[in-house]
Order: C-alpha cells, then structure tokens, then sequence
C-alpha cells in the first residue's frame, strides 16, 4: 500500500439486525484529498459514516477498513479516534450539565494522553481554543454552555468544526454538515474547512446537495445507492446529478 | 444488547470498597426488645431518668404501631426481636487524648479515610465517628468550645446538657412520629449533638462518620442540632458497613431547629453496604430526618446523596413555621442491582412568605427501583409562599425503574407551586459521541452522570463534593480508586 493513502475500504458489508444495509462498499481516499459522497435517501451514507467511526449498533460482516495501512474494524470508537478518524454529526447529542469547555479539553487530552504527548492545563487550553473559536466564528461565552444544549442548528454544527479543529484529526467525515444552515453559516462553516485543510488531512464530505460542494471542492465524488458506491467521478459531476436527480444511474 | 450498554452495565457493577469487618472485642446485649433491654441501655449510659422515661413511653407507642406499608418497596419482614439493640467495642477506661482510641478502631477508620490521629486530621472538619453503638471520638471538641459550639456524642449531651435535650429531643420528631422513629425512640443508642448558641458562625464544617460493624446489631442513632438566632452551622454526615450475607436494619432520626435568622445546612453521603450484584445482603435503611424552621427567616436546607443500602427510606422535611423561613431539598439517589430507594422530602409551608426549593435527580441501573416521593403543602396562613420542584431521573440499562410521586395540597390561593419532571436514558448515542472525541466509557460515563447532578454537586461543601463524586465514580465506573 502507498504512504499517501490515508482510508481504503475493502467489499465492506455491514448489518444492523437482520438488515444488511452496506452491500460490497469500495473506497480508497489518499492524504490531502476531499471526496463528496451523495446519494439518494437510505443509500446508507450515514450508515457507512457511523461504521467508520466504530458504532457498536451495526457488525460488520465481510471486508475490510483499512486505515493508515492498519485494518481497524476490530477497534473501539475512541480508540479510532486517536488514530485521527473524526466524525461530525448530523445530529450532535445533547450533554445536559457538561460544561463545553470542560469537554473540549477532555477530549483533547485524551487525545494526547493516547498519543503520549503532554496534556494541556485548562489555562493553556484556553489559549489554545482562542484561536480555533476564530476560524468557526464562535466566542467565548460559547465555551461556558453545556455540551449542544440549546445551541442553535448553526451553533451545533460549528461546534462539531470546532472539535474537528481542536482534535486535529487526519480523516474528517462530515455527516451533512451543511443541513439545516442558512447561507451564511454554511459559508463560515465551508470556510472554516477549507482552512483548516493541509496536505496530510483529507475530508469526506457527505451530502445531498451541490451548493454545499460550490464553496468546498471535492477531488471526487462518489453516489452511493443501495448500499454501494456505484459511481465515482470528478467534482463536476455534482452540476449532472443536481440536473438529472439519481434514478438514471446505475452501476459503472 | 449492544456492545456499550453491556459496558455500562459493566461499570455499574463495581465491588464495594467499604465491606470489610472488624474482629474487635465487643460488648454485646442479647437480641431483642423489652422494656429491661431498654433499661439496661439507658443504665449503661448512666442516663438520667427523664431519658430512661421518654424511652419506655416511646417503647409502650412503638408496641402498638405496625410496619407502614405505603412505600414503593418489597420488604421482608423484619423481626424486631432477632436484633441486637447494642453493641460496643470494649473500652478499658475513659480517653484522655484522641491518641489513645484502640488501635484496631483507629486502623478500621484509616481505612474508611477518616483520620482520628491529632496529626493528620482535616483541619477544617470537625468529626464525631461513631461505631455501632457508640461514640468512639469527637475531635476539635476544645477548639469549638472557644465559640461557645457544642458538639459531641448525643450520649455524653444526655449527661452534660440535660436542659437543652429534654426540651429539644422529639420537638421535631415526636417519639409516635412514625414505627421507625417510635422504635428510635426507645432504643437509640448513640449520635450526635450541635448546639451552636447566638450570632455564631460556626467556624468548622461539624461531621459524623456512621459505621456499622456487628452483623446482628442494627444501629439506632439520633442526631440533634440547635442553631440558635442568627447562627449558622454547615453538618455532615457519611455512613459505611461491611459486607455481609444478612440484612442489619438502621433507623435513625435527625432533628434540626433553627431559630431567628439561623441557618443550617445538613449533608449526607449515605453509603451503606447495598447489598450483592443478587441483591443478597445489605443494610435497610429506615429513616426519619426532619428540620423545624421555628422563627422567620430561618434556613434549612438538605442535601444528599444516596448511593448505598439495600432498602432505603427516607424523607428529609422542612417544617416552614416562621414567617419567610426558607427550606431547601437537594437529593442524588443512586440505585444498582437490586436496590430500592422510596426517597423524597416533605415541605410544610404554615408561616407566610415561606419558601422551598426541591431538586431531586434519581438515577437507577441494574434492576433497581428508585422512586422520588414528595409532598408540598401550603397551609391557610401560608400567604404569598412559593415551592419549585424539579424530579429528574435517569436510566442506565433497560430493567431498572424509576417512578415520582408527587404530591401537593395548598390551601391557600396566594401560593405559587411549580413542579418539573424529566426521565431520559444514558444513552447509546451520547456515549457513542464522547468515544468518537476519543474519551474512554468510564470517562463517559462519570461526566455524564456529573452533568446529570451538578445542580445537587454545588449545594455540597468543598469537601464533601469531591467525595461524592469520587463516590458515584467509585459507583458506577470504578476508576477511581
């Protein structure tokens, strides 16, 4: 395997129940690249965000996640985590009584607990938050609330780039990041990413719409249907799709 | 079940730390009740008649009184007459110093993390422990005493201050309250006593530490605090025993008055043994805790945090009698296993302008019933009072239950009665949220449950919260040890 490929997904079969739900999903994603997934509703692009980050409610089945060179289907969520696979939600939980910040830097921490790096006092994690708050546009008072607790949808979703930013993690998978904001704050968000991205840090960027892809550019895109990707292509494949919807297409 | 719901259930079912026993050498009654066991208790504590004849009245009450039955819990039936009402280490003579507790005593109280040498005790915290029966050591007896504060054993009160306990000893709580208090009653045998006299800050946080040793002795203490006007004294209280097969049974009651502008803050971390992952063993906790606001613009305020015995029982109350007394009830009750906790408060309004505060947060795992029960009552002259009241609960695993029972009768018009209640589930996804940021389940877990409390967490002293929490942890993650 080449050191610039950063995620390779092998025939991967997954089940939650009884419902098979990926069918055979192949994908291979090198350092420093942004792809877009798209897809009709319950293609399972969620699903196959969730497997990657280790859910415990869906089971693999058959093939194989290879991150970093590493097979890591076997691994637990947070340890996944260390390694540098990051997952915004589409619907961040709430966290009732958790102050953000308070979280923030546990998450931090453990991070560099994990990596065997010094961990940061909460007065050096403050500075060190400063300036991420800047890139998402957030202020400080924001880091008093509890965890998404009445955040709005905008709030919610730049608290998801924050941490993103904050964990400094190599593979973001953005689950409909762009969902439920209005054009301004889908522009502070794709902004935020867009800065963010540096030659080793790659992105998935899942979504249903095109106008999210016209601020960030994908490498690729991939439609997923059905428990499969059944079309990879260049970014100027979204402008077809946006035109054609997904019924036409069927498998390369 | 999922992978991580089997994790939670994996760190609720951590070992109890606290279950070791003692060998020391005990003086012992025979099992039983009866009007001589009464008087050979009161004998012992060379206790002056007006003790000895409150106890045989409460004993005469007691006899014609029944187990009450209107609680959310299956109890077994208790037999009143297999129970040793008094059990002590043997003492050779009188202390002088704190140095000369028993060894095996000082060592069993080490291990429990409360210190009685004079070097290394908290230098804050004033602690009374007593030992199934008895009161082994009160510390900063003298330093209190410059203050004018009075704190020692209930026992040495009786003896010392016999005024002050015969007019306050069941003003709150009368000797007929109820079957545990009436059985209390008669057969206390130790606890602890407060006086903190005019305008005094109590400059120490006061404290007893309750350990149950014997296996066939139940231990019936009584704790008595007097704030008087424009006072304050901030009191509390940890509980402990040893793991055994059997059930022991604790009935205490805790009286508190406060007058003019007095305050007093009580707080528990009630960790009694719970019992085995089978439900087998563990303490039946019956009590009764009650505060009497006598003058206005006195405070009572209750916090506890519950996380131990097998059955507990339990209602802290504020009777709001002077007009703009304030009483407050903060509660965290944790249940695992097979555990049942009826808990709740009672909040009396009678004088006008009263108010009370109810924050109550229920969290059951295991097959456990945890049930809140609370009764606000508005009373005709209690004009322009007001009551908040907020229940929560919180679910760990799918077979345990919570339940609330509410209840509020007002009678009068001019009162303002608000009640919130929630029920959530620690649930897959938040927890799932905290791995993928890369936090490990026990951190999880803890913060979770810390956010779920943190309302309960700030009304506890400095001390005690960090224990509590370190307790919930020990509780439910086991990471800290």
């Amino acid at each position: 395997m080449k050191d610039s490929k950063l995620l390779e997904v092998v025939n991967l079969h997954a089940t939650i129940g009884d419902v098979e739900i990926l069918k055979g999903v192949n994908l291979s994603i090198n350092a420093g690249e942004i792809h877009a997934i798209m897809g009709p509703n319950g293609s399972g692009k969620s699903t196959f965000s969730k497997i990657l980050a280790g859910h415990p409610s869906y089971e693999i089945t058959k093939g194989e996640i290879f991150f970093k060179g590493e097979e890591i289907s076997d691994l637990d969520p947070d340890v996944r985590s260390h390694k540098g696979i990051f997952l915004a939600f589409q619907y961040p939980v709430e966290i009732p009584g958790v102050n953000n910040e308070d979280f923030l830097r546990l998450a931090y921490n453990s991070k560099q607990k994990a990596l065997k790096k010094s961990e940061l006092d909460p007065i050096q994690f403050l500075e060190k938050i400063q300036e991420k708050l800047e890139v998402v546009k957030l202020d400080t008072t924001f880091l008093s609330r509890n965890v998404n607790e009445g955040f709005s949808g905008g709030e919610k979703k730049r608290n998801e780039i924050l941490q993103f930013a904050i964990l400094d993690s190599e593979l973001g998978i953005l689950d409909e990041t762009d969902s439920g904001l209005d054009i301004d704050a889908l522009k502070t968000i794709s902004e935020a990413i867009n800065k963010l991205m540096t030659q080793n840090k790659s992105v998935i960027l899942i979504t249903h719409y095109k106008r999210l892809l016209d601020y960030i550019k994908p490498d690729f895109i991939h439609v997923m249907k059905n428990g499969r990707v059944i079309k990879t292509a260049d970014a100027s494949f979204a402008d077809l799709l946006e035109e054609k919807g997904y019924e036409w297409l069927t498998e390369d | 079940m999922v992978k991580s719901e089997t994790n939670i259930q994996n760190l609720v079912n951590q070992p109890y730390k606290y279950g070791f026993s003692t060998i020391i050498e005990t003086e012992t009654l025979p099992a039983g009740l009866n009007e001589e066991i009464i008087a050979i208790i009161s004998k012992k504590k060379k206790e002056p008649q007006f003790m000895l004849d409150f106890r045989l009245r409460a004993y005469k009450k007691w006899k014609k009184m029944s187990c009450p039955t209107w609680a959310h819990l299956s109890t077994p039936a208790i037999n009143y007459q297999d129970i040793v009402y008094y059990s002590a280490p043997k003492q050779k003579k009188v202390l002088n110093s704190l140095d000369e507790v028993d060894p095996e005593l000082r060592r069993t109280f080490d291990k429990l993390g409360i210190s009685l040498g004079e070097q290394q005790r908290l230098s804050n915290v004033a602690v009374d422990v007593v030992f199934d029966s008895v009161s082994i050591a009160t510390t900063f007896k003298d330093e209190l005493a410059k203050y004018g504060v009075i704190f020692c054993s209930i026992s040495e009160a009786i003896i010392n201050y016999p005024q002050l306990v015969k007019k306050f000893m069941g003003s709150v709580v009368p000797i007929h309250d109820n079957f545990f208090a009436a059985l209390n009653s008669c057969a206390f045998t130790d606890g602890s006593f407060c006086y903190i006299p005019k305008n005094i800050h109590c400059p120490l946080e006061l404290s007893t530490y309750f350990r149950m040793n014997n296996q066939e002795s139940g231990q019936f203490e009584r704790t008595l605090i007097i704030a008087e006007e424009g006072s304050y004294v901030s009191y509390l209280e940890g509980c402990t025993a040893p793991q055994y097969n059997t059930n022991q049974l604790h009935a205490a009651i805790v009286e508190l008055i406060a007058f003019k502008n007095a305050e007093i803050k009580y707080s528990t971390v009630q960790n009694w043994y719970s019992g085995d992952k089978d439900g087998i063993g563990g303490i039946y906790n019956f009590v009764t805790k009650r505060g009497l606001c006598v003058e206005e613009n006195a405070k009572i305020s209750w916090t506890q945090v519950e996380t131990g015995s097998a059955i507990t029982w339990k209602y802290p109350s504020c009777l709001l009698v002077g007009n703009k007394t304030r009483g407050e009830f903060y509660s965290i009750a944790l249940t695992n296993h097979y555990q049942q906790a009826d808990t709740g408060t009672k909040m009396i309004h009678v004088g006008a302008g009263t108010k009370s505060q109810i924050i109550s947060k229920g969290i059951s795992a295991g097959h456990s019933r945890n049930t809140y029960r609370g009764l606000v009552k508005i009373g005709l002259k209690a004009a322009n009072s007001r009551n908040f009241s907020q229940c929560d609960s919180l679910l760990i695993g799918n077979k345990s239950q919570s339940n609330t029972f509410p209840y509020i009768q007002a009678y009068n018009s001019t009162a303002k009665i608000e009640h919130e209640a929630s029920t959530s589930k620690v649930g897959e996804e938040q927890i799932f949220y905290f791995l993928q940021r890369g936090i490990s389940m026990e951190d999880s877990v803890s913060l979770i449950i810390s956010g779920f409390c943190k309302d309960v967490f700030t009304e506890l002293p400095m001390e005690f919260a960090l224990e509590a929490d370190k307790l919930l942890s020990l509780k439910l993650e086991g990471s800290v040890g």
